[in-house]
C-alpha cells in the first residue's frame, strides 16, 4: 500500500516519535495497572485500539459543531458514552471475550490518552485522518503494552503469553511459551514497582534507538541509501 | 393516518425544507458565527449529553435481557462444576433457599443457596461465598457440599489477586482448589483447615501465601455457615 506522506508521518509519529506511551507519557496509570503479562498488555492494548478509533472518529464528525469553550466536557462525555456502550454491548454479544477483557474495558474511560488525541488530532482533522491517527496511536500503544507485558512476564515467571488462549481462542495456544524453564520467579517485576523499573528501560532503548537513528542519518545521508527505506 | 398522494408529496417537501435547512446550518462558517454564543454552547451541551443518555438508555434497555441470560449461563455454569449433573434432575436455578449470613464474614448478610434435588430429595447444596479479605481485594468464590456436609467442590469464579502468582487459586492455572474435594468439618480438625504453614493441611504458592490462606478460611466458613442450617436446607 502507497500512503501518502501526511498519512505516512500519522503512521510513524502514532507508533513511534509521538508514541502515546514514548512521546506523549500519557496512559501510564492502565499501562503499568495491566502489563503483568504479556496477554493482559494484549488485552488492554486491543480494547483501547477499539475505543480510540471510535472516539476519534466521532469528535472529527462532531468537530464543527464543539465550540472551544467547552470542548472538554463534550469530549469527556463522549469517550465515557462510547466506553460504555462498548461494554455493555461486549457484554450481552461477545461475552466469552467481555469475561477476559471486561476489566480492561472499563479502565479505557480513564485513559487521558483517548482525550489527548481529541484534543491534538481529532478536533481539527478531517474524519479519515483522525480514524487513521486512532488506528495508529491504538496500534503503537499495544506495542508498547504488549512489549512492557513480555518483559515484565519473562522476568517474573519465565513465561511468555501464558494464558494467551483464554483470550484469543484455543488456536493461539502455540503462543504460550515457557522461556525459562523450571525459573524461580521474580516477585518484584509482577508488582507495580516492577512496572516501573521495566518501563525506564524501555524508554532508555527507545532514546538509544533514536540516537543512533540520528547519528546514522546525518552520517550517510549524502549518499541516500538510508532515505529510500 | 391515511396515505394519499397529495399527502405525500407534502411530507416530501417538508423533508427537503428540513434538509436545506440543515445544509446551510451545519456549514462550517455558519456553525462557526454560531460557537462563540451562549445559547448554541448551551444547547450544543444539552445536545450531546442527550444523545449520550439516549444511547446509553436504549442499548442498556435492549441489552438488559441478554446480559442476564449470560449471567445465568455463567451461574448454571460454574453450578455445574461444583455440582456433578448426575446428582439433580431439576433446574437448580430455580430451586433456591435464602439464609441469613451475616454472622459468618462472607461478604453478604443473606446468601442465596441453590439446591440440588433429585426425586424432591435435596441430595447437595451450593452457594456463592466471597473471602472478603484477599490479598488484593475479594475472592469471589462458589461451593458444592453434599447433604452429609461433605464438599464437592469449590471454585473461584473471580479476583484480583496478583497474576502469576496468588491466581493458582483459579482451576485454570492449577488444581490446587481441587484439593478442596471431600474435605469436611468431621474429618479435619479446626487446626487443621489452614495452609500448611500455619499448621493445615492445604498447600500455600510460593510466594503467595495470603491468597491461599484467606480461601481457605472463607471455605471453612462456608461449611460452618452450612452447618449452621443444614437441618433446615436438606429438608426443606
Amino acid at each position: 500500500m502507497i500512503l501518502s506522506e501526511t498519512y505516512r508521518k500519522i503512521a510513524v509519529d502514532g507508533i513511534w516519535n509521538n508514541n502515546i506511551v514514548f512521546g506523549q507519557n500519557l496512559a501510564l496509570c492502565p499501562l503499568l495497572a495491566v502489563t503483568g503479562t504479556a496477554t493482559n498488555g494484549l488485552g488492554m492494548g486491543l480494547a483501547t485500539l477499539v475505543v480510540i478509533i471510535a472516539s476519534n472518529g466521532l469528535i472529527s464528525v462532531a468537530r464543527h459543531l464543539i465550540p472551544s469553550e467547552i470542548r472538554i466536557p463534550i469530549f469527556v462525555l463522549l469517550i465515557a458514552a462510547l466506553v460504555t456502550l462498548v461494554d455493555i454491548l461486549m457484554n450481552a454479544w461477545a461475552h466469552e471475550l467481555y469475561k477476559v477483557l471486561g476489566l480492561f474495558i472499563a479502565l479505557i474511560v480513564t485513559n487521558c490518552a483517548l482525550l489527548g488525541r481529541a484534543e491534538a488530532f481529532a478536533s481539527k482533522q478531517p474524519v479519515r485522518d483522525a480514524l487513521w491517527d486512532g488506528l495508529m496511536m491504538g496500534l503503537g500503544f499495544t506495542l508498547v503494552l504488549v512489549a512492557l507485558g513480555a518483559l515484565r512476564e519473562i522476568s517474573s515467571a519465565g513465561t511468555l503469553f501464558a494464558n494467551a488462549s483464554l483470550l484469543l481462542g484455543d488456536s493461539f495456544k502455540f503462543l504460550e511459551v515457557t522461556v525459562i524453564p523450571n525459573y524461580k520467579g521474580f516477585l518484584l517485576m509482577a508488582l507495580p514497582p516492577g512496572g516501573f523499573i521495566m518501563l525506564a528501560f524501555l524508554i532508555v532503548g527507545k532514546r538509544l534507538i533514536d540516537q543512533k537513528l540520528v547519528q546514522r542519518n546525518t552520517r550517510t545521508v549524502p549518499s541516500g541509501a538510508v532515505v529510500a527505506e | 393516518m391515511k396515505f394519499d398522494p397529495t399527502n405525500f408529496s407534502h411530507w416530501q417537501e417538508k423533508i427537503a425544507l428540513v434538509k436545506a435547512f440543515l445544509k446551510v446550518w451545519l456549514e462550517p462558517s455558519n456553525l462557526a458565527r454560531l460557537r462563540p454564543t451562549l445559547e448554541f454552547q448551551t444547547g450544543v451541551l444539552a445536545g450531546f449529553a442527550l444523545l449520550a443518555s439516549v444511547l446509553l438508555g436504549v442499548t442498556n434497555c435492549s441489552t438488559e435481557s441478554t446480559i442476564l441470560q449470560r449471567l445465568n449461563e455463567d451461574l448454571a455454569k460454574s453450578l455445574e462444576e461444583v455440582v456433578p449433573n448426575d446428582l439433580h434432575d431439576n433446574d437448580m436455578l430455580l430451586d433456591t433457599v435464602t439464609i441469613p449470613s451475616a454472622d459468618y464474614n462472607l461478604g453478604a448478610d443473606e446468601t442465596t443457596v441453590y439446591l440440588a434435588k433429585k426425586s424432591g430429595k435435596v441430595t447437595a447444596v451450593c452457594f456463592k461465598f466471597v473471602a472478603p479479605d484477599g490479598y488484593s481485594g475479594a475472592i469471589n468464590m462458589i461451593m458444592g457440599i453434599d447433604r452429609d456436609g461433605t464438599l464437592l467442590g469449590v471454585r473461584v469464579l473471580s479476583h484480583k489477586e496478583t497474576p502469576g502468582l496468588g491466581d493458582k487459586i483459579e482451576v485454570a492455572k492449577s488444581d490446587w482448589i481441587l484439593s478442596f474435594v471431600g474435605r469436611s468439618l468431621d474429618n479435619l480438625t479446626q487446626a487443621q483447615w489452614a495452609v500448611k504453614k500455619d499448621g493445615g493441611v492445604f498447600d500455600q504458592f510460593s510466594g503467595a501465601t495470603i491468597t491461599p490462606r484467606k480461601s481457605v478460611q472463607a471455605t471453612y466458613r462456608g461449611l460452618q455457615l452450612f452447618k449452621a442450617h443444614q437441618a433446615q436446607l436438606i429438608n426443606p
